[in-house]
């Protein structure tokens, strides 16, 4: 397998791994969490390396595991007190531990291969995306197997509690009462979301993942009311941005990390203008409709409703009826001319008058209108 | 142990450091207040790529022309999150999460790019992800010095507008207020304070300085006024206590240390203060424990 294939498999891997818990994340409005994990392990990587002294140890995947579950924790326990919200609770506590792992690092670690960079941008521990610096196909093949297991172990996880998350994610005061405890439900998600971000982000750094975890989710979540789905989707997404974006960065020769969250950016960014129904473009449709729509209906039954009084050549004038609805004059234009080529108002005698048709539809808005009256 | 005051290169740090803090502290009151504090994390990240492309397309490393580069990404950023959440049913931290990845990946994407081109000129570009306040000139500090001005300026003019749009946004408009210039106002502070902040703390200890002292401040008082005052008050304090530290203390670095500092006045804030602290509640507590015991219950007061 060429080096290429490998990093493409790595990159695709780490998307559908991420992708998963992302789901839950997304619709528990716990995004930044994971963006306070993926800072945190650091610290957990840090003192798991001063206690063993071994970079390659797998004490430090488990520093940095407990490490995640710890930060959720701390801000859990921040905001229980009542005194701090939830996203400033996440705002204090991951610089704070962040700050910690870097003041040690630099106080006692200066002549450790543990910089800060590599955390964040994804080359800690010779990840094999860096291809310079892949000895022998070996490395590549770690991280392979590493994010293959932990892929499987999101979906075996998933797949188990499935209805139980399903509960606790969308009704947890119902999730309580059948005695599934939300605590339990949550801290699994924690662990898993933490244990994710250590197996992935020394493949490809601390700000992709966060981009791999939400962003597919998010798009998902445009695109479907389906959990099943929605998990299939963002998996589908994560895997196929990850296809392009590393594509893309072998062909530029820029960063591969970078490449695939922006492609993930973009890939958001279409989405939420383009979808169906919900995208931008659809709902721009279908509020300048709606807008006409409400113009038609109501010049008729304005019309409808002067019809025969002693005002009607006032409030009916061609060159007056705008003023009486406090319309913009072209607007009332632009809806007499569309009503009149429907055929339902006629204009005669610097007059505006309703035709058959036109009276017709008028009792009918004024019927939807009055119906519960 | 005083010996570092007296040091040119100490006050320089300090006066950049303390200037950044004060304007943090009062920009962050209001981001807090509507429960959008980790948007500093989100923007100061989403400034990178911006950091890049103006150094790219201009050719020149000079540091106003890099903070304009950065400003324009972050606020191209805080529209995006802010259209993303109005138009679609993705919530706030979502959009956040999606567009901080994406503008990061994409400067880091262009970080490469040019690195790749063999342009001497482009080392040091990527400090703007760390910070490094220790290499403050006296220039830098001019330049925070003016932006912390025009931050704290903005913040007296538009008072009103602000802490109406923060707490009740809907009343605002139906007051006739400039809502929308409003938000424009505070987005500008926010982005101003981060681009200032970018090249002293860095990106990721940036969400920090807005947040911890505003948090802090909140627990002493329920006036917006004071609250803004005292967060710009301990922010300043912070920043000044972290740089001495990290003066005094030889590899400590400037940023986490000021970091650490701001989230220990929180943790006392926490505890300490008077009405809403912990322990004031602890005592509340005690108090009614003990006089429901002596049967001397007030059911009705209170």
């Amino acid at each position: 397998m060429s080096a290429q294939t490998e990093i493409i498999i790595i990159a695709m891997l780490a998307a559908v791994a991420c992708a998963l818990p992302g789901v839950f994340l997304v619709l528990r409005k716990m995004s930044m969490a994971a963006d306070a994990i993926t800072h945190t392990v650091f610290l957990g990587i840090v003192i798991a390396f001063f206690a063993t002294e071994n970079l390659n140890s797998p004490w430090l995947l488990a520093g940095a595991t407990l490490m995640g579950c710890f930060t959720v924790w701390c801000t859990e326990t921040l905001q229980r007190t009542r005194l701090v919200s939830e996203d400033a609770s996440i705002g204090i506590v991951f610089p704070l531990l962040f700050s910690v792992g870097l003041i040690l690092v630099n106080l006692y670690g200066s002549n450790v291969h543990l910089d800060t960079d590599s955390v964040l941008l994804g080359e800690l521990a010779f990840a094999p995306f860096d291809r310079v610096r892949i000895d022998g196909a070996d490395r590549g093949a770690v991280s392979m197997w590493v994010l293959t297991g932990i892929c499987l172990f999101n979906t075996l996880v998933i797949v188990a509690a499935f209805k139980e998350w399903k509960l606790a994610t969308f009704d947890t005061l119902l999730a309580a009462m059948y005695g599934f405890s939300p605590i339990w439900m949550h801290y699994l998600l924690m662990t898993l979301v933490s244990v994710t971000v250590v197996a992935s982000f020394q493949a490809v750094g601390a700000i992709l993942v966060i981009g791999l975890m939400i962003g597919p989710a998010a798009t998902a979540y445009l695109l479907t009311k389906d959990l099943r789905k929605m998990l299939v989707l963002a998996a589908l997404i994560g895997a196929l941005s990850a296809w392009i974006g590393t594509e893309f960065a072998f062909w530029v020769d820029v960063s591969i990390a970078g490449a695939i969250a922006g492609t993930i950016g973009l890939v958001f960014m279409l989405t939420v203008v383009l979808t169906p129904r919900s995208g931008i473009i659809a709902r721009y449709r279908r509020l300048k409709r709606l807008r006409l729509q409400y113009g038609e209906e109501t010049v008729l039954f304005h019309l409808l409703t002067h019809e025969g009084t002693a005002v009607q050549a006032q409030e009916a004038g061609v060159g007056t009826l705008y003023e009486h609805l406090r319309w913009r004059p072209e607007f009332a234009d632009l809806i007499c001319r569309r009503l009149e080529a429907g055929e339902f108002i006629h204009i005669h005698g610097g007059t505006v008058h309703l035709t058959e048709r036109g009276r017709e539809r008028a009792y009918r808005v004024s019927e939807t209108l009055f119906a519960e009256q | 142990m005083w010996a570092p005051l007296s040091d040119y290169t100490f006050q320089i740090v300090a006066a950049g450091t303390m200037l950044l803090g004060l304007a943090t502290g009062v920009t962050g009151t209001f981001a807090v207040l509507r429960k959008e504090s980790l948007i500093g994390d989100g923007l100061s990240h989403a400034s990178f790529p911006g950091v890049v492309l103006a150094f790219m397309l201009l050719a020149v490393k000079d540091l106003e022309i890099l903070l304009a580069g950065a400003a324009a990404a972050s606020l191209l950023c805080m529209a995006l999150i802010a259209a993303t959440v109005r138009y679609t049913k993705v919530k706030f931290d979502a959009a956040l999460a999606t567009f901080l990845a994406a503008f990061f990946g994409t400067g880091m994407m262009l970080m490469t790019y040019v690195q790749h081109t063999d342009n001497p000129n482009q080392a040091g570009l990527s400090k703007f992800i760390f910070g490094q306040a220790a290499t403050m000139l006296a220039r830098d500090v001019e330049i925070t010095a003016a932006v912390a001005a025009l931050i704290l300026l903005l913040a007296i003019v538009f008072w009103k507008e602000l802490k109406l749009v923060a707490f009740d946004a809907d009343f605002a408009r139906s007051l006739q207020l400039p809502v929308k210039l409003t938000q424009a106002v505070y987005g500008l502070m926010l982005v101003a304070s981060i681009i200032i902040g970018l090249q002293s703390v860095g990106a990721i200890l940036m969400s920090s300085l807005l947040i911890a002292p505003a948090v802090a401040a909140r627990q002493w008082t329920d006036n917006l006024g004071t609250m803004a005052v005292l967060a710009g008050l301990i922010g300043a304090v912070s920043c000044g206590v972290g740089t001495y530290a990290s003066a005094v203390v030889s590899g400590l670095p400037t940023g986490p240390a000021i970091v650490v500092a701001a989230s220990l006045v929180v943790v006392a804030s926490l505890l300490f203060a008077p009405g809403r602290g912990m322990i004031a509640r602890a005592h509340v507590r005690r108090e009614a424990r003990r006089r429901w015991k002596e049967g001397d219950i007030d059911v009705g007061a209170n």
